[in-house]
């Protein structure tokens, strides 16, 4: 997108709806409360108020790239159309007995999540493929009338299709697709070999079923948002945020919605992406920490991880397994119970636990004097001295300290024997405790040590937290950028164009064959830049080539990144070197006398992201101007400290502050722990580095 | 912290300690995640059928990962001391991993290796990491219950050193390979192993250096003291009771019966198996160690489920067992399918509990997992097609589980056992083989006020041109789950052909081509009177098929008139909530 263009992000959040405006070099922000009922009123409100900001008129806008956590949220909270499911005999059950385990092994009154549909609207046909793509037993077409009869006869809204085995081969389920699209015209019709061609047919059904349940909804609220914006004079090009950091059309979005779940906090990714690249950084740790939640995402070579399976609406403390597993690319995120409203309590062990409860904005944290009674994560933040009671939220909301002291009192010091300021320090501690191990066990799964990494900090709680998250992971760098409280939006204005295609198909080294393996990267190529084509039609598409590959009889792929010339003249010995370099790079070393498989094929298409503009790191070291003092509560020290009380739009680029210290803006405060220093970089970024042990003092005088 | 303990005041280290105890739990997190992704075997990347812990230097387990087995909860919190013991102190050195897969020192049977590695800390000993997991094979007979004794169930490994300060011994590793039917991958996962620990220590080392440790003593007594405090409060609140419970179950060639003494003390809870039957012949005999992981894991669940597992918090369970019978087998009996009757061991217990601590535990379950495999060959009957070939499949699968006193039992879910299913798509390209069937048993679960979770029912057979060995490895086909307070029995397994042929429960058995087998894995047993059940319950399993009309009517006394109206909800696609 050409510079001069007029761009507006829109993100739908599960509090707070941001919307950025980008004009020329400029920047408009702002924040409304989100409107369930209606959620495109507050686009609206919101886009108003950034025009008049930038003083312009809404029809002068090129382009709007919107990210939202509705689909997210209508799963989390069923809200979705009457949905049935047809699938192959004998397997009507696949999405309901999911793993046939328990995600915590000591409960004895465990309670399974429901399946999205119930088992009544859960229908079934006699075929079956098998695991060669042969046809075992072929689908006879009066049998699928008269399930088509039937259910139209139960008005369905919304059918979805999955048979067995249907990434190999999709007959079925295209004849199944044929005679609903003939017989009931105004249904949504949504298909496995589609939605997720993927193998494992617990993940593909589940997915398959979220995005028909989802799809009425999303259509009806797209098709709305985009009349509102035509009767405000918008007429320009709206685009969807998806799952996995870039965008789509909107009529593709609106094809498949499960493609849109998370596409808020990829947007956030994508965000501390670009600023890695403006830094050149290429290992990067995003830590985005809100009210309710913390998310955790490694940034490498400027872009961030992907995944292929997602868990979403998970019904117990955030645990693995106790969601519903969506398979489509995503940024890959841990995602825990830890926000500035996150409620601690005392357990049976006299240990200090901290979420995921969460005391939301109502009533909010006991600070608040909303009636809130028990201590929250920035409750014990305000009694540190990490916040200022007369400047939260620029001002807007008065804390009351007291409050603060006594829920911690009640509900940890007199259980601990602690005083308030103890009890906050322990709070305080275990929250970043918790943070740092989610980010640790993150890294490993994924092979990486964090010791080597930068975080990019953001969210409204996140810089009050990330300078000790930094000490406690071993991590020597931070950057805050300007913007962070609407990061995410920010995100989705540097994302490009992106779409891709995912197949199951095995193959061994062992029997490679170079002929289907250049047909079907030449296939997922073709189709990943189809969907990419329909948003631009100019711009060059780069294809980026995949496989997933492992042992054969590992349970873990790793995956192995192709360039073209390697995808499209492949041989077995170049795909045998690529994966024994990674796999050996991630867990010390190959193993002897395997063969090695190939089980999942990736393309993604995308068209190219702006060049970045580097920023020119100073060098500078002159002393901010110090606002005040303040007594701050250094936990790595274990005691007290006199900090340094420092404006941010005070600081110019250059200047220095040497912890203990906080830097306040409105939005957010960066605490500087003693053993951190920070630099005001050009474009604004708070650069947080160890500590050389000057004061503050010491450099004003140089 | 030690160097820092008199400068900093005591309700500080009282924090700092609440940080490390959530350290190390992370520390055996993070070690058991490299094992599942680094893993060969199916059933620990895929099933969870693995474990892994941190220890101090006297062996006294500090923290275990919380993953798909509770068969290695005490096995393991005990290995360490036994590695300790038979290695000598003034052996251990820096770079050493030690390994065994001695049931009896171990985790129950061959299959399960477990590795040891000393944690050395500026050149002083600090700790120990361990870990096991369950290998594809172990060589002799096989996984199945047909060896006469252990010695034909494969290589036994003595507590030994895999590597002696960072060499590997080669000549070990060569005996492992020439023993074992898939060489690469058993030795594959000793490897995993010995990386898991290694994994540990890493970040154990980063943690100690953070907080300025010289040893583990502070953390270890405070997480000790702490656990102890908790499972202690929770028992002293208990009434003071004994009480029997019993069941009796399939067995191999003949039932079994098992007989739980529970008492409540002050300070304690013992669990003793006098009247459990003897030694069987089969290779189902159960070491101590297995026996009381899975009692005391009942006993934890229903007591103390939220006290993390450590020595401490396990050890006012005491579990005995009369030597000679088949939950105290002794060497050198066969024990290769010790699962097989250490699933049961939850329900027999609870049936003592119940009795003390009323509405507490579920209603008896599926128990055991419903597991099987398959042995696939080219048809022998007539010429066999060109791409016939040889394949071994083996599947997890569960039954229900048993009614609890609020609530519904869990349907198809694995319990006590914590594994995994295996997706039917991965399965099929596994081997030669189609599943056929795999959903849910309508009527299968106990009536009650709580329904028993459902069953599952399968029909699997081989792929065109080929024929099969059918291994079982199920219970409950005489001796279903039964009811708790008044609720009634699960549904029996049953085993068959398609073409009517009955098959047994347990034990290898031909299948000819183009011969299907179909399985009716048992349901959970119910919990209290069906007459007590919620109507809108009712309607809604019936309504979802969970119970067919005839159920609905004898069962629950549902009227005509009612079931025509759910009925006609289910025809216009209505959803039936509770």
């Amino acid at each position: 997108m050409k510079s001069t263009a007029i761009r507006m992000g829109v993100d739908i959040g599960g509090t707070f709806t941001d919307v950025v405006l980008e004009k020329a070099d400029q920047q408009f922000s702002t924040k409304v409360l989100t409107t369930y009922a209606a959620p495109e009123d507050a686009i609206i409100d919101a886009m108003q108020q950034v025009c008049e900001k930038a003083g312009i008129r809404a029809e002068q806008i090129d382009q709007i790239i919107h990210g939202t956590t509705l689909a997210t949220n209508a799963l989390i909270e069923r809200r979705g159309a009457k949905t049935a499911l047809i699938t192959t005999e004998g397997f009507r059950d696949v999405i309901e007995m999911r793993t046939e385990s328990r995600f915590e092994q000591y409960d004895l009154n465990l309670k399974l999540p429901e399946p999205l549909l119930p088992r009544q609207q859960r229908y079934t046909l006699k075929e079956r493929v098998a695991a060669s793509g042969d046809i075992l037993i072929p689908l006879e077409m009066s049998d699928v009338e008269s399930l088509v009869a039937e259910i139209k006869q139960a008005g369905y809204n919304s059918v979805a299709v999955g048979f067995l085995h249907s990434y190999l081969n999709d007959q079925h389920e295209r004849l199944v697709h044929d005679v609903l699209a003939r017989e009931m015209p105004d249904a949504m019709i949504s298909l496995s070999s589609e939605v997720s061609p993927q193998m494992r047919e617990y993940e593909r059904f589940n997915t398959t079923v979220a995005n028909a349940y989802i799809k009425p909804l999303m259509k009806s609220y797209l098709g709305r948002l985009k009349d509102r914006l035509s009767e405000q004079g918008v007429g320009c090009d709206i685009f969807m945020v998806h799952s996995g950091g870039g965008i789509i059309a909107l009529e593709s979005a609106a094809e498949f919605p499960v493609r849109l779940v998370e596409s808020g906090p990829a947007g956030g990714a994508v965000f501390a992406a670009h600023i890695a690249a403006r830094y050149g950084l290429d290992k990067v740790l995003s830590f985005d920490m809100g009210g309710t939640t913390a998310k955790i995402c490694l940034i490498n070579d400027q872009t961030p991880q992907t995944s292929r399976v997602f868990e979403v609406a998970r019904t117990y403390r955030f645990k693995k397994g106790s969601g519903m597993p969506i398979s489509i690319p995503v940024i890959d995120m841990v995602e825990i119970g830890a926000g500035g409203g996150s409620l601690a309590h005392v357990d049976s062990m006299r240990q200090i636990r901290v979420g995921p409860e969460s005391a939301g904005s109502e009533p909010g944290p006991a600070c608040y004097g909303r009636g809130g009674e028990r201590p929250a994560v920035t409750d014990a933040d305000l009694l540190l001295g990490k916040l200022d009671p007369n400047n939260f939220a620029g001002g807007s909301i008065q804390l009351n300290a007291q409050d603060s002291e006594q829920a911690l009192l009640k509900e940890l010091g007199s259980k601990l024997d602690m005083d308030a300021a103890t009890a906050a320090y322990g709070l305080v501690e275990v929250v970043d405790e918790n943070m740092a191990n989610a980010a640790r066990v993150h890294a490993v799964e994924n092979g990486e040590d964090l010791s080597e990494y930068t975080m990019i900090a953001f969210g409204g709680a996140a810089p009050l937290h990330a300078g000790r998250l930094c000490e406690k992971l071993g991590i020597d760098r931070l950057l805050v950028p300007t913007g962070a409280g609407v990061g995410s939006a920010i995100g989705f204005l540097r994302a490009p164009f992106s779409f891709e295609a995912n197949r199951s198909v095995y193959m061994r080294l062992s029997s490679f064959d170079a002929e289907l393996t250049k047909s079907l990267l030449n296939e997922l190529a073709t189709e990943a830049t189809q969907f990419v084509r329909t948003c631009d039609a100019q711009a060059a598409i780069s294809s980026e080539y995949r496989v997933y590959m492992r042992y054969c009889g590992q349970g873990w792929e790793i995956p192995i990144s192709l360039t073209k010339e390697q995808a499209l003249a492949p041989d077995a010995e170049t795909f045998l070197a690529l994966f024994e370099h990674d796999y050996s790079a991630l867990f010390g070393r190959t193993v002897e006398g395997m063969d090695v498989e190939i089980t999942v094929w990736s393309v993604n298409a995308s068209t190219p992201v702006d060049d970045v503009e580097p920023v020119a790191v100073a060098s500078d070291t002159s002393a901010a101007n110090i606002d005040g003092e303040r007594a701050i509560f250094d936990p790595a020290l274990g005691e007290l400290t006199q900090a340094s009380v420092i404006l941010r739009e005070d600081m110019l680029n250059g200047q220095t502050v040497v912890g203990p210290a906080a830097i306040v803006e409105d939005e957010t405060t960066i605490i500087l722990p003693a053993s951190r220093q920070a630099v005001k970089q050009p474009d604004g970024c708070i650069d947080m580095t160890v500590s050389e042990q000057k004061s503050n003092s010491e450099l004003a005088a140089a | 912290m030690s160097t820092n303990e008199t400068a900093k005041p005591a309700k500080n280290v009282s924090v700092l300690n609440q940080v490390m105890w959530n350290r190390l739990i992370s520390v055996v997190e993070e070690q058991a995640q490299a094992l599942i992704r680094t893993a060969f075997s199916t059933s620990v990347r895929e099933a969870g059928d693995l474990s892994a812990g941190v220890y101090d230097t006297h062996g006294r387990m500090l923290a275990q990962a919380v993953t798909g087995t509770p068969g290695h909860v005490n096995s393991m919190a005990e290995a360490v001391s036994h590695f300790i013991r038979r290695i000598g102190r003034d052996n251990i050195y820096a770079g050493d991993v030690y390994i065994t897969n001695d049931p009896w020192e171990g985790t129950g049977h061959l299959h399960d290796i477990t590795v040891v590695s000393p944690s050395f800390h500026n050149g002083v000993l600090v700790g120990f990491f361990g870990c096991t997991a369950h290998v594809v094979d172990i060589g002799g007979r096989g996984f199945n219950a047909d060896a006469a004794s252990v010695y034909e169930e494969g290589l036994y490994i003595p507590i030994m050193k895999f590597a002696h300060q960072g060499t590997v011994d080669h000549s070990f590793v060569n005996i492992v390979r020439a023993n074992v039917r898939e060489p690469d991958q058993v030795v594959g996962d000793i490897f995993a192993l010995a990386t898991c620990n290694e994994t540990g220590h890493k970040r154990l080392m980063e943690m100690m250096d953070e907080f300025e440790l010289v040893d583990l003593n502070g953390i270890a007594d405070f997480i000790l003291t702490n656990s102890r405090i908790a499972t202690l409060e929770k028992i002293a609140a208990l009434p003071r009771a004994t009480a029997q419970g019993e069941m009796t179950i399939d067995g191999y060639d003949s039932p079994i019966k098992i007989v739980a003494q529970v008492g409540i003390e002050e300070d304690r809870v013992v669990c003793d198996f006098a009247g459990t039957s003897g030694i069987d012949k089969k290779g189902i005999n159960v070491p101590l160690v297995y026996t009381q992981a899975y009692a005391c894991y009942a006993l934890k669940c229903a007591i103390a489920p939220e006290v993390p597992n450590n020595a401490a918090s396990l050890a006012p369970f005491e579990i005995t067992a009369p030597v000679g019978s088949i939950l105290n087998a002794q060497h050198p009996a066969p024990v290769a399918l010790r699962h097989v009757i250490g699933h049961m061991l939850p329900d027999t217990v609870y049936n003592a509990l119940d009795k003390i601590l009323p509405n507490t535990v579920p209603a008896e379950g599926a128990g055991s997992l419903c597991n099987f495999q398959m042995s696939v060959r080219p048809r022998t009957d007539t010429k066999a097609p060109e791409y016939a070939q040889r394949g071994e499949v083996l599947t997890f699968n569960s039954g229900g589980a048993g009614a609890r006193p609020d609530l519904d039992g869990m349907d198809a879910t694995a319990f006590p056992s914590g594994v995994m299913t295996m997706p039917v798509e991965a399965t099929e390209h596994a081997g030669p083989v189609v599943i056929w069937r795999k959903e849910l048993r309508p009527d299968s679960g106990g009536a009650g006020k709580h329904r028993g979770g459902l069953g599952q029912c399968m029909e699997v057979s081989a792929s065109e041109g080929h024929e099969f060995d059918f291994s079982a490895m199920f219970d409950r086909v005489d001796h279903p789950a039964r009811g708790r307070q008044g609720g009634g029995d699960g549904a029996p397994t049953v085993v068959q052909r398609d073409d009517g042929v009955t098959m047994r429960g347990k034990g290898k058995q031909f299948v000819p081509h183009g011969t299907r087998v179909q399985l009716f894995f048992p349901g959970g047993a119910g919990y209290g009177p069906s007459s007590e059940r919620d109507k809108a319950l009712v309607c809604r399993d019936l309504a979802r098929g969970y119970i067919s009309e005839q159920s609905a009517s004898d069962e629950y006394g549902l009227s005509q008139a009612e079931i025509d109206t759910v009925l006609n909800a289910v025809k216009k696609g209505e959803a039936i909530s509770e």
